[in-house]
C-alpha cells in the first residue's frame, strides 16, 4: 500500500511563478491576502470550483503553479468582479484570474471541455478581419467547435432571434481595418504565441 | 456637454432593441450623441484572459477616435463594453506600462489618446444629467401598478463605476420611480446572469439564469428590467430551457430600462423596439392597464 503525499515540499513549489504573478498588473497585491474568504462567498461560481477564489489566490502566490494553472476555476470564473468589490485588501481577484488563464493559455494546459481559449480564439480572428464581431456567426462557430449537441437548442432560439430581426445577416465591419490591425499586431502579448 | 456614442457589436446584433430605444430616448430628452466614427469591437471581458494588452488596445483605439472627434463623455449602454471601455481609461491612467504600451500600440495606427474622457452609461447620464425631475416631467403615461424587478447585473457598477453604490445601486430604482412604477424590491440586483456561460457551461450558466429569474418572480415582479444587452439575452432566451430543467414556469418578460423609460414618455411600442423581445410584454401591458401606443 502507498500513502500519497497530499502536500507538496517546499523544494517542489515554483518561485519563479509566485515572483510573476506578484508583477503582473492587478495582482500586485497578492502577498496581502489574509485568507478571510470574503471573495469564495461572494463568487457566484465557488461551489462548482475545484479551488475556492480564496484557495487559488494562496496557492498562486505559494507557487502551486500547476494546480493553479490546470484548475477548472479559472474557467469558470464569469468576470463579474464580485470578489474584487468585496476584497478588505484591495486585491484585484479577478485580475488575477484573468493572468491566470492567460498564462494557462500560454502554457496549453487549459481542460478541454472549458472553452473560453476557443472562444478566445475564435473571437481574434474575427475582430483582426472585420474589426467587428458579428454574434450569430461567432455564436455558431463556436458551437460547431466546442458543443455540438447544442446547437439542436439553440436553433430554435436562433430561429425565434431571426423572427425578431436581432440575426445580422450582414457581416459589421470597420472601415480603416488596417489601422485597427497595426494598432492589434503593436498590442499583442502574444507574439510567438499562434493566434490564428 | 460633448456626449459621443459608442454602440458596441451587441447592439447591432442580438440587442438592436437596446439601441433604437437608447437613440429614440435620447431624441425624446435632446441628448446629442455622435456614434463614434468606425468605432471597433471593444476588446469584450473574454478577451483580457487571452491577451490583456490587446484588450486596452482594442479599448484605446475606441477612446482615441472619440478623443479626436472631441468628446468629452463616451456613452456606452453595453455593461460590457462599459467595463472594457471604463477600465482601459482607468489602467492607462493608473498603471504607467500599460499606458506605455497602449501608446505604441496606437501610435502604429496612427493614433493618440491623451486621457481626457470620461466612460458613461446612459443610466448614468439620465439620472445625473438630465436628473430625474426632468425626466418626471416629461412623462406622458406613467407606468402605474407595473411592478417591475430592476436589474443591474454584475459589470455596471463593479468595480470601476463612481456613479452608484457598488453593492446596492439605486439609480434605476429611482428613475422606475420617476416613471411611476411599482419598484420590487430584488435583492440579487447586481449577481451575475453568467455571461458566456449559458453558451458554454449550460449547467453552470443557466442555474445562475434560474436563480435570477425565480427569485423576480417570487417577489412578484411583473417585468424585470435590465440595462445590458448580454443580461437581457440571457434572461430572455434562456426561458424555455431553464424552464424545463427546472420544472418550474419561469417566463417573464425581460426590458431594456429605455424600452420601459420610453413608454412612459410616450413612445410607441415599435419605436422602442419591443416587438423584437421574445417574451412579449403586451399582456402584461393590456392587464396593467399601462399605456402603449
Ligand atoms: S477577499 Fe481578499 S483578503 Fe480575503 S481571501 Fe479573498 S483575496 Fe484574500
Ligand atoms: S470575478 Fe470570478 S472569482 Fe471573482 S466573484 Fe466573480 S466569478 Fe468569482
Amino acid at each position: 500500500m502507498t500513502t500519497p503525499k497530499s502536500m507538496k515540499y517546499e523544494s517542489e513549489r515554483d518561485h519563479d511563478f509566485s515572483e510573476w504573478i506578484t508583477g503582473v498588473v492587478g495582482s500586485e497585491r497578492i502577498r496581502n491576502c489574509i485568507q478571510c474568504g470574503i471573495c469564495s462567498s461572494t463568487c457566484p461560481v465557488s461551489h462548482y470550483m475545484d479551488y475556492t477564489p480564496r484557495r487559488l489566490i494562496n496557492m498562486a502566490r505559494q507557487g502551486f503553479k500547476d494546480e493553479v494553472l490546470r484548475s477548472k476555476t479559472i474557467w469558470l470564473c464569469t468576470s463579474c468582479y464580485s470578489c474584487t468589490t468585496e476584497c478588505p485588501k484591495l486585491i484585484k481577484v479577478t485580475d488575477v484570474m484573468y493572468a491566470l488563464k492567460r498564462k494557462a493559455i500560454q502554457e496549453r494546459v487549459y481542460p478541454r471541455r472549458f472553452a473560453i481559449p476557443i472562444l478566445g480564439k475564435e473571437f481574434y480572428k474575427m475582430v483582426r478581419a472585420k474589426g467587428r464581431i458579428t454574434e450569430s456567426r461567432l455564436m455558431m462557430i463556436f458551437m460547431l467547435k466546442t458543443n455540438l449537441l447544442r446547437i439542436f437548442t439553440m436553433s430554435k432560439m436562433g430561429l425565434r432571434l431571426i423572427r425578431t430581426g436581432r440575426m445580422d445577416y450582414k457581416p459589421e465591419s470597420v472601415k480603416r481595418i488596417k489601422e485597427l490591425q497595426a494598432v492589434m499586431d503593436a498590442s499583442s502579448d502574444r507574439k510567438g504565441v499562434s493566434t490564428s | 456637454m460633448k456626449y459621443s456614442y459608442y454602440p458596441g457589436c451587441s447592439l447591432k446584433g442580438t440587442g438592436k432593441a437596446y439601441e433604437e430605444s437608447v437613440l429614440a430616448i435620447f431624441e425624446t430628452m435632446g441628448v446629442e450623441a455622435n456614434e463614434i466614427d468606425d468605432w471597433n469591437c471593444c476588446g469584450a471581458t473574454a478577451y483580457m484572459g487571452v491577451d490583456e494588452s490587446m484588450a486596452f488596445g482594442l479599448a484605446g483605439r475606441n477612446l482615441a477616435l472619440a478623443e479626436r472627434e472631441g468628446a468629452t463623455d463616451v456613452v456606452v449602454p453595453c455593461n460590457a463594453c462599459y467595463l472594457s471601455l471604463n477600465k482601459a481609461n482607468k489602467y492607462i491612467e493608473e498603471y504607467p506600462q500599460v499606458k506605455e504600451k497602449t501608446d505604441k500600440a496606437l501610435a502604429a495606427g496612427g493614433l493618440k489618446y491623451g486621457g481626457s474622457l470620461k466612460v458613461r452609461h446612459p443610466l448614468d447620464v439620465f439620472v445625473n444629467d438630465i436628473g430625474l425631475s426632468r425626466i418626471k416631467d416629461a412623462v406622458k403615461t406613467p407606468l402605474k401598478d407595473l411592478k417591475v424587478a430592476p436589474y443591474y447585473g454584475c459589470q455596471i457598477v463593479r468595480p470601476y463605476a463612481a456613479f452608484d453604490s457598488q453593492r446596492n445601486p439605486t439609480s434605476m430604482d429611482q428613475l422606475l420611480d420617476v416613471l411611476g412604477a411599482d419598484v420590487v424590491d430584488y435583492p440579487l440586483k447586481t449577481r451575475c446572469c453568467s455571461g458566456s456561460q449559458t453558451g458554454s457551461l449550460p449547467e453552470v450558466g443557466l442555474r445562475l439564469v434560474y436563480i435570477l429569474l425565480k427569485e423576480a418572480k417570487r417577489r412578484g415582479a411583473d417585468v424585470i428590467v435590465t440595462i445590458c444587452p448580454l443580461c437581457q439575452f440571457n434572461l430572455e432566451s434562456y426561458q424555455d430551457e431553464v424552464s424545463k430543467r427546472y420544472k418550474e414556469d419561469l417566463a417573464i418578460p425581460i426590458l431594456y430600462f429605455t424600452q420601459v423609460m420610453g413608454l412612459a414618455l410616450g413612445l410607441s411600442a415599435q419605436k422602442v423596439g419591443l416587438t423584437r423581445n421574445l417574451v412579449h410584454v403586451f399582456p402584461t401591458l393590456d392587464k396593467r392597464e399601462v399605456g402603449h401606443v
